[in-house]
């Protein structure tokens, strides 16, 4: 579902150029939870900007459900990160003068979906992340855990080939990143694909394959 | 389209303080352009109004060129006797003259002309009487005096009965027409002695005036309009003039209005050019604050972006603020015009003027403003679509 073959990213530093991706080659199958670790400054990030579509590789190639996205343009990019990702961030990123249920309808409008199936459907990912009774609360009224909550509905309500989560539990206390943490078992168990890239070991753990990554090479892939 | 506004709605309602600051400028300029375009057009209008109370009921012909079949009285005579709806017409020449009388002498307009004058220039006797057709036919040494005139010539107004001298020649004085405040020559040259006296009698008195009549007045019968008698005066004279409509000229209006709106269409102009500048710069005003807010917003339009807005999406967003912005501010400034002019013309009511919101360029300020909005929205909205993705969402941390 997800083949990276050869991929390179460079950055300019000053005079010097950054190496953040080199020749990173690696797949993830559909309905696999896989885990990304690295250091900081080991270039996951990059990966993951790539992997979510926020960026494009300077060389090699990268399919996502068979399309060719090396070749895209901005415009298409954003359809793609739009029908086909659903972002789970460190800091949610969640906006702020939106209600809860308005950020999870955002990426249906942006798809051009009827009001009234929009209503339904992010009623529905409301509903499975636990947070229906709070649907009109700004974000700045909801604690950590249910702001990361409602990004997470936000992720599941375009029903995305792929859930990208970006350090989904660095901001949280230890018990409610184990809440989050059950509920991407919980999607998995569902069927979704999940990437969850992490400098902690222990959350990568607990994903059944972990991708390690240093120095912007993919070093180590184990089941 | 309809999210669009509803986002721009809730981002600028959700900084109520900024976005009224923004909206002032537009909001003064918006007021400076219909106030003061509506001042004027209000204060033209009541003007215009009156000069045309005064000369609606005529209109002028000139010839220019009589392709040998010059108009004389009796030519007159003939239409008025056998055109229907053109019963009322007098020949108008002038010259100037020194008037001489027991008290005084001076220079003074001398008009030639027949009886109808008096009815389709609204004059006013004070005393005496008018020109007599008999007078006309006569060529009888007779005038008729303004109040002015009869001051500073003879002395009083009472004066029926005296003589003065124009250029040497005897004539005495029928009657005295008022100063009338409403007449067109009391406004415009006040203080001015004016005799009137038959055509004929004026053919000797001035070389400048033959028996070829190029210029005179045509009013409207009783129980008919002037339209009426235009039509059947432009219709003799066609026909009369081999079909030449650049022999002469038949205008309703008088030269003195024609300049009125000539001035007026200037003062404008004028007014509503610098209305428009105030306007500009209140869209240089609205285009520095969605800079900002772009900048402020920086990380949303990241998250947006992540979340699979493309690049028109964000543009129109941000676009849209503006010109919401824009014609709120539009919307806001005309209704304050509306309270401002109706203050006016309350506190100007005893002149009879009357200010009112002319449509005309209520329309303008809101095509203005709509311009306004998506020219100097343009930039800034565009600022905030080129945006990358992982730029915005890393900026600021």
């Amino acid at each position: 579902m997800i083949i990276l073959r050869e991929v390179c990213k460079f950055y300019q530093v000053g005079d010097e150029r950054v190496r953040a991706l080199d020749h990173a080659s690696l797949h993830i199958r559909p309905h696999e939870f896989v885990s990304i670790i690295g250091p900081s400054g080991s270039g996951k990030s990059t990966l993951m900007n790539i992997i979510g579509c926020l960026d494009i590789a300077d060389a090699g190639t990268y399919q996502l459900d068979g399309l060719p996205i090396e070749s895209y343009s901005e415009n298409d990019l954003a359809k793609v990160r739009n029908e086909k990702i659903g972002f789970v961030f460190q800091n949610f990123n969640l906006i702020a003068k939106l209600s809860a249920e308005e950020n999870v309808e955002l990426p249906l409008i942006y798809q051009g979906v009827p009001k009234a199936e929009r209503q339904e459907r992010v009623r529905a990912a409301l509903e499975k992340v636990g947070l229906l009774k709070r649907a009109k609360h700004l974000p700045t009224e909801l604690s950590g855990g249910q702001q990361q909550r409602v990004a997470i509905a936000r992720a599941l309500v375009t029903r995305p080939s792929l859930i990208l989560a970006d350090e989904p539990t660095g901001n949280l206390d230890s018990n409610t990143s184990k809440e989050i943490m059950e509920m991407f078992h919980e999607l998995h168990s569902q069927g979704n694909t999940i990437v969850l890239i992490t400098h902690d070991n222990d959350v990568a753990k607990q994903a059944p394959r972990s991708i390690h990554i240093l120095d912007g090479k993919v070093t180590e892939v184990e089941l | 389209m309809m999210m669009s506004f509803k986002m721009a709605i809730r981002s600028i309602s959700s900084n109520k303080l900024r976005s009224v600051l923004t909206m002032l400028g537009i909001i003064i300029g918006v007021m400076a352009l219909v106030v003061l375009v509506s001042l004027v057009d209000g204060a033209t209008s009541s003007v215009t109004d009156r000069i045309l109370s005064l000369g609606s009921n005529m209109v002028t012909v000139n010839i220019s060129d009589d392709k040998g079949k010059p108009v004389t009285l009796n030519t007159l005579k003939e239409w008025t006797g056998s055109v229907e709806k053109l019963s009322v017409i007098a020949p108008y020449a002038q010259d100037t003259a020194t008037g001489k009388g027991k008290n005084g002498n001076g220079s003074l307009i001398v008009y030639g002309t027949t009886p109808p004058y008096y009815d389709i220039q609204d004059l006013q006797l004070a005393m005496g009487r008018f020109l007599k057709n008999t007078d006309v036919d006569n060529n009888s040494y007779v005038c008729v005096i303004n109040e002015t005139c009869a001051e500073e010539l003879i002395g009083y107004a009472d004066c029926v009965g005296d003589t003065i001298t124009l250029d040497g020649t005897r004539y005495t004085v029928v009657g005295v027409v008022t100063n009338n405040e409403n007449s067109l020559t009391a406004i415009f040259s006040s203080g001015t002695m004016v005799a009137y006296v038959p055509y004929t009698s004026l053919l000797r008195l001035s070389d400048k005036v033959s028996t070829e009549i190029t210029s005179f007045y045509v009013g409207a019968e009783e129980e008919s309009t002037i339209a009426e008698a235009e039509e059947a005066i432009t219709n003799v004279l066609m026909e009369r003039f081999e079909e030449d409509d650049e022999a002469f000229k038949v205008s309703s209006q008088d030269i003195l209005e024609d300049t009125m709106e000539e001035i007026t269409s200037i003062l404008t102009i004028l007014l509503g050019g610098i209305a428009a500048i105030s306007l500009i710069v209140g869209g240089i005003g609205i285009m520095n604050i969605m800079l900002v807010t772009v900048t402020e917003r920086t990380r949303e339009i990241g998250i947006r972006k992540a979340i699979g807005a493309n690049r028109k999406t964000i543009l129109m967003q941000f676009l849209m603020e503006a010109v919401v912005i824009c014609m709120f501010g539009c919307a806001i400034g005309i209704f304050m015009s509306w309270a401002i002019l109706q203050i006016v013309t309350t506190i100007v009511s005893s002149m009879g003027m009357k200010f009112s919101l002319d449509l005309g360029v209520v329309l303008i300020a809101v095509v203005f403003c709509f311009v306004i909005g998506v020219l100097f929205g343009l930039y800034p909205a565009n600022k905030a679509a080129k945006m990358k993705p992982i730029d915005a969402l890393h900026y600021g941390g």
